[in-house]
């Protein structure tokens, strides 16, 4: 099972290999990692994509959480969370696929920023899901180069929460 | 004139952290002088309130203070130098890392400036000691030290504890800053959970009073929580028989008739039935090491587990778990007699005596010796010990291997922090810089290393440390030759290939002699009480070399990956594999 966990920690120096320590002293899989500070500074929010099943999963947010700069770990189910990646991709761009390439753009809202006479490079934003089908897209025309974000996670507000019984 | 007076007060790095030390209530440190730390030691020069023991390795510093923490209970602090020293210093760390005992551990490092370039005695401590303590800080600021050292001993003595290692560049001991002590710590992120949750505790006595074969697995966190008294209580009180993991030695009375003894690999007959046979088992403060379960898959099978520990981490890592409850032992074992005596739950009384019936029986199940050349026995050198010493409230240490099996096999710990061993890393050469360090911290105490000749021969050299202190420490060697422990795996898995097990020793009496410290030779059962009566009554360093036995075997015995039910008990016993 894919997870993706959320940590706040302090933002102080070593803490990410603290975490990434952790995870290969312990035998965990990193699918993604990504930090950075957030609105205070003070503290930097991380967000690692991981797989394992429930007990391993229940081990790393306790593990985690045992690091002494710490200060929230959260497992976030998806329908509780919103995720995005962000991309970037230098597409070959022969003349037979200068549309075609557009075309898909066009579909994942993805933007031109970079162009020559052999190449498109795209950026795009989104879910798991969308950057996946974009990269299966463009993968037959020939992708050069991609970089990836690795995922970040929002928790979802819940609309209903004051509601009851509906 | 203000200025003038403001200097005054303005303290160099070193002097601060001695002044730490002092508001901590240390006054006995371990450590080893060096290049980066020297400023540090220019400053102890000075302090008259510090004192501070000359090692002769590193290593040795690391396991005296720990060896200082387990008997004394107060955090263990040493000195190290950078590079070499602090490297040298990694086995102790890990070993107080996975034993969880508290230790601060200060390593010298090259100035700010030099980092990462690869400077002379320049090592990565921080990073290298960061999967073998429970936190670690390079100080970059001086005017953060006092705060780094209040953290320090905060996260090394609270929650389930361990070691702390604060590396201090060079530059950091020389740079001034005014000495403020802070009151108060500020960690948002650590907040060690002590009381049980109530709803969970009440589950968990419930559970207990209706089980028909309960058992209690007693281990070090009993020990950490001061908890001796009221798990006695709480045992009496349900008829629940107990049983302890090595960490857990000393944690009930052994004489108890509710006492099953140590469990797990070489554990009882009667211990490790139980467990494989009981409905309920209540852990405490154990992490569950592969070293008590056995296999897994067959550990406990019809059990409900309740897990009492201090560290979440701790439950349901290894063992499925039923009723977990985070907290310290001793508040959560306070709490089960509480309600106990208030509400006089039933206790299912009968069925629990059958059972009690049964593990009598299998109480009286004892392994045979195995070998009987005529030698000196050294399942009968630790019986002697300690009936000579059982009424002397000594502190006995050990190494690693067969004598650490037999002496936690036989000798009878009455009492918490008297029983000093590495059980998580397993570390040769513990044992006899560990009985320095609980020399130091108990100097009125009958300290005895209980060793094997190839252990002893990994920290010999703390000799002249026992020596220079005259730190009556007796190291009773039982030399067989051998490395006794894996010699015995090679006997009955390894089809008796003794592979680079068969080990040489100096001459102990020689070597005890050239030190300047007494030494003993017994080859004779006779010799045992005078000998050892004469080397606790010197109040020196002593050696004895007990020349015992070489194919003596430690019984019973479950081999590693076997169900805990299969107990070998002789060199007879054929191997179980159901």
């Amino acid at each position: 099972m894919i997870h993706t966990i959320s940590v706040l920690v302090r933002n102080e120096a070593g803490v990410l290999s603290r975490i990434s320590d952790l995870f290969s002293g312990r035998g965990y899989n990193i699918e993604s990692l990504t930090v950075a500070p957030t609105l205070d500074t003070d503290f930097s929010r991380v967000t690692i994509v991981t797989n394992g099943d429930d007990k391993v999963i229940e081990q790393i947010t306790k593990q985690l959480n045992r690091l002494i700069p710490t200060i929230k770990v959260m497992d976030l189910p998806v329908e509780d969370a919103i995720e995005r990646e962000f991309i970037m991709c230098k597409v070959c761009a022969k003349d037979e696929h200068r549309s075609e390439i557009l075309r898909i753009a066009e579909i994942f809202n993805a933007k031109i920023i970079d162009v020559t006479h052999r190449s498109y490079t795209l950026q795009a934003l989104g879910d798991e899901r969308q950057i996946k089908s974009l990269i299966e897209l463009l993968r037959p025309i020939g992708i050069r180069e991609l970089v990836r974000s690795g995922k970040v996670v929002i928790s979802r507000e819940n609309q209903f929460q004051n509601i009851k019984n509906i | 004139m203000t200025t003038t007076e403001e200097k005054s007060t303005l303290m160099t790095g070193a002097q601060i952290l001695l002044e730490c030390l002092k508001k901590e209530g240390v006054d006995e440190v371990f450590g080893y002088p060096g290049g980066s730390i020297l400023n540090l030691y220019d400053a102890l020069y000075e302090c008259k309130e510090i004192k501070h023991y000359l090692v002769r390795h590193e290593q040795a510093a690391i396991h005296a203070a720990e060896g200082y923490a387990r008997v004394s209970g107060k955090p263990g602090v040493a000195f190290v130098t950078s590079g070499p020293g602090a490297c040298n210093a990694i086995t102790g760390i890990a070993n107080a890392y996975y034993d969880a005992y508290p230790i601060v551990v200060f390593t010298g490092q090259v100035s700010m400036n030099l980092i990462g370039n690869d400077a002379f005695q320049e090592a990565d401590i921080v990073g290298i000691t960061r999967s073998c303590c429970k936190h670690n800080y390079l100080v970059k600021d001086v005017k953060q030290l006092a705060h780094v050292i209040k953290e320090a001993f905060h996260i090394a003595t609270t929650g389930k504890p361990g070691p702390v290692v604060v590396d201090l560049p060079k530059n950091i001991l020389t740079s001034k800053a005014d000495f403020e002590w802070p009151e108060k710590v500020k960690l948002p992120g650590y907040n060690p959970t002590y009381e049980g949750h109530p709803k969970q505790i009440s589950r968990a006595l419930k559970l207990l009073c209706n089980a028909k074969k309960p058992v209690i697995i007693s281990g070090g966190g009993v020990l950490h929580a001061g908890a001796k008294e009221v798990l006695e209580d709480f045992a009496q009180k349900l008829h629940i028989p107990v049983t302890n993991t090595l960490m857990g030695i000393g944690t009930f009375n052994p004489t108890s008739s509710l006492s099953l003894g140590m469990m797990g690999m070489h554990g009882g007959y009667a211990a490790n039935l139980s467990v494989s046979e009981c409905d309920v088992l209540c852990a405490i403060g154990t992490r569950f090491s592969d070293r008590i379960t056995g296999n897994l898959k067959k550990f406990a099978p019809d059990a409900e587990v309740i897990h009492i520990d201090i560290d979440p981490c701790s439950i349901s890592k290894s063992v499925r778990v039923d009723i977990p409850i985070v907290g310290d032992a001793k508040n959560v074992l306070s709490a089960m007699v509480n309600e106990f005596d208030a509400e006089h739950y039933d206790i299912n009384i009968e069925e629990k005596s059958k059972w009690l019936q049964l593990i009598a029986e299998r109480k009286k199940v004892e392994p045979k010796l195995s070998a009987n050349s005529g030698m000196l026995n050294p399942i009968n050198v630790i019986h002697k010990i300690y009936d000579i010493t059982k009424d002397m409230d000594a502190i006995i240490t050990t190494e690693v291997g067969q004598h650490q099996m037999w002496t936690a096999q036989l000798y009878k710990f009455d009492k918490p922090r008297k029983f000093v061993t590495s059980g998580g890393l397993g570390t040769m050469g513990f044992g006899f810089p560990a009985a320095i360090g609980a020399g130091i911290a108990m100097k009125d105490k009958v300290v005895i290393d209980i060793a094997g000749d190839g252990s002893f021969q990994m920290n010999i050299q703390e000799l002249a440390t026992c020596v220079d202190y005259n730190i009556p420490v007796i190291v009773a060697v039982i030399n067989n030759g051998w490395l006794g422990m894996v010699r015995q795996w090679q006997e009955r898995i390894f089809h008796k290939h003794y592979s680079q097990t068969k080990i040489s020793s100096p001459d102990y009496v020689k070597v005890a002699e050239a030190y300047g410290a007494l030494g003993f030779r017994v080859e004779k059962e006779d010799d045992i009480e005078p000998v050892l009566k004469e080397a606790i009554s010197s109040r020196k360093p002593v050696i004895i070399d007990f020349r015992v036995e070489p194919f003596e075997m430690v019984y019973p015995w479950v081999l590693a990956g076997e169900s805990l039910h299969n107990v070998l008990l002789s060199n007879d016993c054929p191997t179980n594999k159901n």
